[in-house]
């Protein structure tokens, strides 16, 4: 199994628009790999990736088209998570396609409780175990040395780069199989962007990326795809290296080199 | 340029102007209360009820009307407002609600008291408890769903969609992360509403209306401390004159007193 998820041919209508704002886009998302997404504003970046997990459904009335196939582990069949109508289906869809987002978004509590909500939630009772998992993913974002003695203090007192590797540690506790970064790096200074850079390509190893990003110089240092999008439309998808140095089409170089977006 | 200058200078100083103006009458009335309330403000009258001179029954009556109209309307104007913000949104139905809502804040007391009278007072035959609590608990409702509502706007929508990505259920993210961002806002609406409805008068004119004596039945015309001062500050004993003074004081100092409560975790609250 290659491919960890497949969009094949995917329209998406936001409720009460005209036109949609992605257009028959197929785009392959290989399995521990990092696909970069990137574009000017507006492009439907964003749209597409947040997509991936449905989490337009929060508002109702969008309209979908195509497929996104996810594949599963082994033995169980691929789905097609457009498919999704029931909420415990959505629960579980996101607990296997987890999300960071663009600004650090900690809970209204303690560091500890903060990566314990969503264990709880998918169904982790056993205090020892919890303090386990809570540990070893606080680890995996090289935050446990600067938080382990203040677990009960509010998440919120955290730096904005700290912030955000709690909510990455968050996402990773509940063994996604896909993780979805939608600029994750866009609200942090430079020092933190790097961290969560560096984590990111660690983190490959277990997990298959999605990344949208508006800084091409990260999708060049992160990705191993990169897909590029203008107004709807997939322009161009292929291996980051080839997309950097010999785009194949036209609009691709000009926004690569700058001549646009 | 230095037209420009001059002309900042000018409003700094009108605006700075009226605001100590609007201070000066604040400071009058103040001074005033405690020039003339200080003097029958004894221990005497905590102990005692009207009938014998004292405010106690109507402290008691006041606070017990305002207290169960509080515990009726905060609860259910909270479940209305997490309506509003976590459901209804933009939907037409909870755009009504929520105009409807800012009417109801801008409604004269008087027609909500009257409007009681209308409906609790008159079947029943006379004055009683029930129908002051029922006047307070429409004129606090509406305050309590528009803070609500609006302390809920405030959490930034992010943190809604990070709980649902995480795979929480809906109501899992609004009781467990929602709600607990928007605490301190929530209730320092609903200390601010409190202290809104317990100086009211006209809304208990003609539905509670007030006796000198201790009651404790909420179906019996019921004390009430501003429609005492109403009464008493008419009377042609000067006794009871400066003890209507003193009732004023207390009220105003209690009303104050959450006021600053409700600001002082305003200020301290976090996010």
């Amino acid at each position: 199994m290659k491919n960890k998820m497949e969009i094949n041919d995917f329209s998406f209508t936001y409720k009460g628009a005209k036109a949609p704002s992605l257009k028959h886009i197929s785009l392959p998302v290989e399995c521990n790999k990092v696909t970069a997404i990137i574009g000017p504003s507006g492009c439907g970046k964003s749209t597409l990736l947040r997509s991936m997990n449905r989490i337009h459904d929060l508002y109702p009335g969008n309209i979908y088209d195509g497929e996104i196939l996810l594949h599963n582990k082994k033995d169980e069949p691929s789905q097609n998570i457009l498919d999704i109508k029931k909420e415990n289906e959505f629960i579980k869809l996101r607990q296997k396609v987890g999300m960071v987002f663009q600004k650090p978004t900690p809970f209204p509590m303690s560091i500890f409780d903060n990566i314990a909500y969503g264990l709880k939630l998918s169904g982790q009772k056993n205090k020892r175990k919890l303090q386990e998992l809570i540990e070893k993913s606080l680890h995996k974002v090289a935050l446990w040395e600067e938080v382990k003695d203040r677990l009960n203090d509010d998440a919120r007192g955290l730096s904005g780069g700290q912030q955000q590797r709690l909510c990455i540690a968050r996402v990773i506790a509940l063994k996604p199989e896909v993780i979805l970064f939608d600029e994750p790096t866009s609200a942090l200074d430079p020092l933190s962007t790097l961290a969560i850079e560096e984590m990111i390509f660690e983190l490959k190893q277990d997990y298959t990326i999605a990344i949208v990003t508006h800084n091409m110089q990260q999708a060049s240092r992160v990705s191993d795809y990169t897909a590029f999008m203008y107004l709807g439309d997939l322009i161009e998808f292929g291996a980051t290296e080839t997309i950097f140095i010999r785009p194949t089409k036209k609009q691709t170089e000009d926004y690569i080199t700058g001549k646009f977006g | 340029m230095t037209k420009r200058l001059l002309i900042n200078k000018l409003a700094i100083m009108f605006s700075s102007l009226m605001a100590i103006l609007g201070l000066a009458f604040l400071a009058w009335i103040i001074i005033t209360l405690l020039l003339k309330g200080s003097s029958a403000l004894t221990p005497y009258i905590f102990t005692h009820d009207l009938v014998e001179n004292g405010i106690r029954n109507l402290l008691w009556g006041q606070f017990v009307l305002a207290g169960l109209a509080s515990l009726i309307g905060i609860p259910i104007g909270l479940l209305a407002g997490i309506y509003l913000q976590e459901y209804g949104n933009h939907t037409k139905y909870a755009t009504f609600i929520r105009d409807l809502s800012d009417v109801m804040m801008s409604a004269p007391s008087i027609v909500i008291g009257t409007f009681i009278y209308a409906i609790i007072v008159i079947p029943a035959g006379h004055t009683n408890g029930w129908a002051g609590i029922a006047a307070l608990f429409v004129m606090m409702l509406p305050i309590v769903v528009r803070t609500t509502d609006d302390m809920l706007s405030m959490v930034p929508v992010e943190l809604r969609e990070a709980g649902i990505a995480i795979g929480a259920p809906k109501y899992h993210v609004v009781l467990h992360i929602i709600l607990k961002a928007a605490k301190v806002g929530i209730m320092t609406g609903s200390i601010l509403a409190f202290a809104r409805i317990v100086g009211e008068t006209a809304p208990l004119l003609y539905t509670s209306g007030s006796t000198i004596y201790m009651e404790t039945d909420l179906t019996q015309t019921y004390p009430s401390m501003t429609v005492s001062i109403y009464n008493l500050a008419t009377m042609p004993d000067e006794k009871l004159v400066s003890l209507a003074w003193a009732a004023a004081l207390v009220l105003t100092l209690v009303v104050l007193m959450l006021n600053l409560l409700g600001r002082f975790l305003i200020r301290d609250k976090r996010l």
